[in-house]
């Protein structure tokens, strides 16, 4: 190899790693909308209050142009004999435990997504679809999504839903806090039929004040927990609750956010592109020393 | 400029034997159920629901398919970076398997997606905490990148024998001038796409393993931990010379060639203290955690773990410590299979077994479509590689070292 290969060799690299240190700077800031407004809001779920009537179901069918029925046929309580998950058909449902303590009503649960304040999937979203909004809700684009399912593995919830069956334009789904309905200051659809006032629509700040003052008051109705207020991070929808809530079937989460460790180990392979463009100049260096100390070696033969 | 002793040609051989008749049967089942995936949905055709988004075709065909085609850029380091020309007979068929392992991992992740049709929104929509994310552009650029370091391979073949048929003869002249100048230039930049290719794989190997990070608690702690995206780049550089080994003791085989021993003993000394800090990592990563204590259970996941363990690494680090093993080759292509093996199954532990959701009814197994489709694209990657080192100039010949040849060289040119 002559002089003037080893130097263009040089200056490609140069020019090679000042190109990637130029992508950096745009892509430190490339990422989706994640904002924790401190008056974002939540909804109390009180299932001593709910009495199953699954009206909250219709609505939100009703509310998201899903197959819904008549209202009438959701008095039926032969569904709430088996366990059900959100899905693309329903994107909240209600389920029944046994009673809890100092009662002998059954405990009914709404089940949806909890709106995390550090949602796995907005950290997950390959293409940044997800976002949580000001108001507290964890909402996605559905015309950038490409139905990769990384959000369903990655919720800790285990709550987005995708339609297996469609083979075009399948759909990923999931509660989403009525969004269109909160921007034009109507009440979420579940919050808004129920009859009994089991879910409470307000900041999260006062929902958080009006749960542990509801525990103080009705120690004997209520365990004194409140479920979400410290889940990975804490999430917009509490619930309190006359049960353990491992009884009531919620996974057992840390209090750290889902999303923390893998984005520290993403940022650290990636901070400002760094490690790869010194791997690059490394690996550069190592492969001109090789070259020229096999050229050296040919000389002297 | 330094010199090769290698002279790499298309093998003569026939392409239909049996076995090659059986692939293309395999291929072609595979291709009907494809079929039944675009028409009818993902779900007709896998046993994927809401409780299991990932299965058998993003463990398979895409987690083990990147990990497999690492031999790809371990060999570049080897060959082209660290300039260790002993090696440089095995650099282009390991180069052709990571290019073909590389676009069928593409075309698995095509296949898996919901909305194929958005699969190039990565490339506009940005997510910088995505791990996803991350493995998604450093395999679209790799790939570019492994295709450009196959040209030259192709231009090989074809300056000085530019034949268009028909009319198109005409543009044969014109044809060969861009051959040539594609050539050249290739020579001189090369080694710019060589360091990338290395670079990108140490990225995305890494990223694959942080991929299942997020999913927490969902995972089991046997294969959960804050070092997976360590444990993956490992053993992605660990298999790198056992899968090599092991296709090249196939392909000799299967084309009636004497496998290249001398190669491939030196390449398999290098493996063990490779396994071994892979081996040391993971003992050391299971005994801080204290997850152990999951392998006194007796179920799917602790006798998983412990197959992988031992069958993929203990075994075949303890055989490529022996000199028998080394000079034997069907004893090298056993230890090499065994590594292969190793890290075939812990992808599908990390991406399969280890997924344990919250609200699962059932567990999940992959349906006889999603089996199909796998097995096929493995049978169509193994007719690609066997069309093209029969037309193209991968594979060089022992004993046949006729013609000193220069790195890149412009043939018939200057």
């Amino acid at each position: 190899m002559s002089g003037k290969s080893r130097r263009d060799f040089l200056k490609t690299t140069a020019v090679i790693g000042a190109g990637i240190t130029g992508i950096s700077t745009s892509t430190a800031k490339a990422g989706p909308k994640n904002v924790l407004s401190e008056d974002r809001m939540g909804v109390l779920v009180d299932t001593t209050v709910c009495v199953g009537c699954r009206n909250c179901e219709w609505a939100c069918k009703d509310a998201h142009e899903l197959p819904a029925g008549k209202l009438e046929d959701y008095e039926n309580r032969e569904v709430l004999k088996s366990k059900r998950r959100p899905d693309t058909t329903a994107l909240t449902v209600v389920n029944e435990y046994s009673p809890g303590k100092n009662s002998n009503l059954p405990v009914d649960v709404k089940v949806q997504c909890m709106h995390c304040d550090h949602p796995a999937c907005v950290s997950a979203c390959i293409v940044g679809a997800f976002s949580k909004q000001e108001n507290g809700s964890v909402i996605w684009d559905t015309d950038m999504c490409i139905g990769c399912r990384y959000c369903m593995a990655a919720c800790p919830f285990q709550v987005p839903a995708f339609e297996y069956d469609k083979a075009l334009n399948p759909l990923i789904m999931k509660c989403d806090f009525c969004f269109e309905r909160t921007k034009e200051g109507k009440l979420p659809a579940c919050v808004n039929i129920c009859p009994v006032e089991a879910l409470t629509y307000g900041t999260r700040t006062d929902l958080i004040k009006i749960a542990r003052d509801r525990i103080k008051r009705n120690p004997d109705r209520y365990e004194d927990y409140i479920l979400g207020e410290n889940e990975v991070g804490g999430t917009s929808w509490l619930y309190i609750s006359s049960k353990k809530f491992e009884e009531l079937e919620f996974p057992k989460l840390g209090t750290k956010p889902a999303p923390g460790v893998s984005e520290t180990i993403q940022h650290g392979i990636f901070s400002y592109f760094v490690p790869p463009v010194s791997l690059y100049a490394l690996l550069g260096g190592i492969m001109w020393i090789s070259k020229r100390r096999k050229e050296l070696d040919e000389e002297v033969k | 400029m330094s010199h090769e002793s290698i002279n790499p040609v298309a093998i003569k051989h026939k392409y239909f034997t049996p076995g090659v008749i059986g692939l293309v049967i395999i291929a072609i089942n595979g291709l009907v159920f494809l079929m039944g995936r675009f028409f009818f949905g993902i779900g007709a055709v896998t046993n994927l629901n809401n409780q299991y988004p990932w299965g058998l075709w993003i463990g398979v065909d895409v987690a083990a398919g990147v990990a497999l085609a690492a031999g790809g850029f371990t060999t570049a380091a080897l060959g082209h970076v660290m300039h260790r020309e002993e090696y440089a007979a095995i650099v282009r068929p390991a180069l052709l398997t990571a290019m073909l392992g590389y676009t069928f991992v593409a075309t698995g992740v095509f296949v898996d997606i919901g909305r194929w049709y958005f699969i190039w929104h990565p490339l506009l929509m940005w997510n910088g905490n995505s791990a996803l994310f991350e493995v998604g552009i450093c395999v679209m650029i790799y790939l570019t990148v492994l295709y450009i370091e196959f040209l030259p391979i192709f231009t090989e073949r074809f300056i000085g024998r530019v034949n268009l048929p028909g009319f198109l003869s005409k543009f044969n002249k014109p044809a060969d001038k861009l051959l040539r100048v594609l050539d050249k230039g290739l020579s001189k930049t090369m080694f710019v796409f060589i360091i990338a290719g290395v670079v990108l794989s140490t990225l995305h190997q890494s990223s694959l393993g942080t991929l299942m990070v997020i999913a927490g608690p969902k995972m089991h702690p046997l294969w959960q931990t804050p070092i997976l995206p360590l444990l993956f780049l490992l053993s992605a550089v660990a298999v790198g010379f056992p899968m090599v080994i092991f296709e090249s003791l196939i392909a000799s085989r299967s084309l009636k060639l004497k496998p290249e021993m001398h190669v491939l003993s030196k390449l398999g000394s290098m493996i063990a203290p490779l396994l071994g800090i892979y081996l040391a990592f993971k003992i050391g990563d299971m005994f801080i955690r204290e997850t152990f204590v999951y392998l006194a259970e007796f179920n799917t996941a602790s006798v998983l773990f412990t197959v992988e363990l031992l069958f993929g690494v203990v075994i075949p680090l303890r055989m490529f410590l022996s000199h028998k093993v080394l000079k034997s080759p069907p004893l090298l292509f056993i230890a090499a299979g065994l590594v292969v093996f190793g890290v075939l199954l812990n992808r599908i532990n990390n991406f399969v077994t280890a997924y344990t959701p919250p609200y699962a009814t059932g567990s999940y197994f992959p349906s006889f479509g999603e089996i199909s489709v796998t097995v096929g694209f493995v049978a169509m990657l193994v007719l690609a590689y066997r069309f093209i080192v029969l037309n193209f100039p991968v594979i060089s010949l022992p004993g046949k070292q006729t013609a000193a040849q220069t790195k890149y060289t412009i043939k018939g040119g200057k």
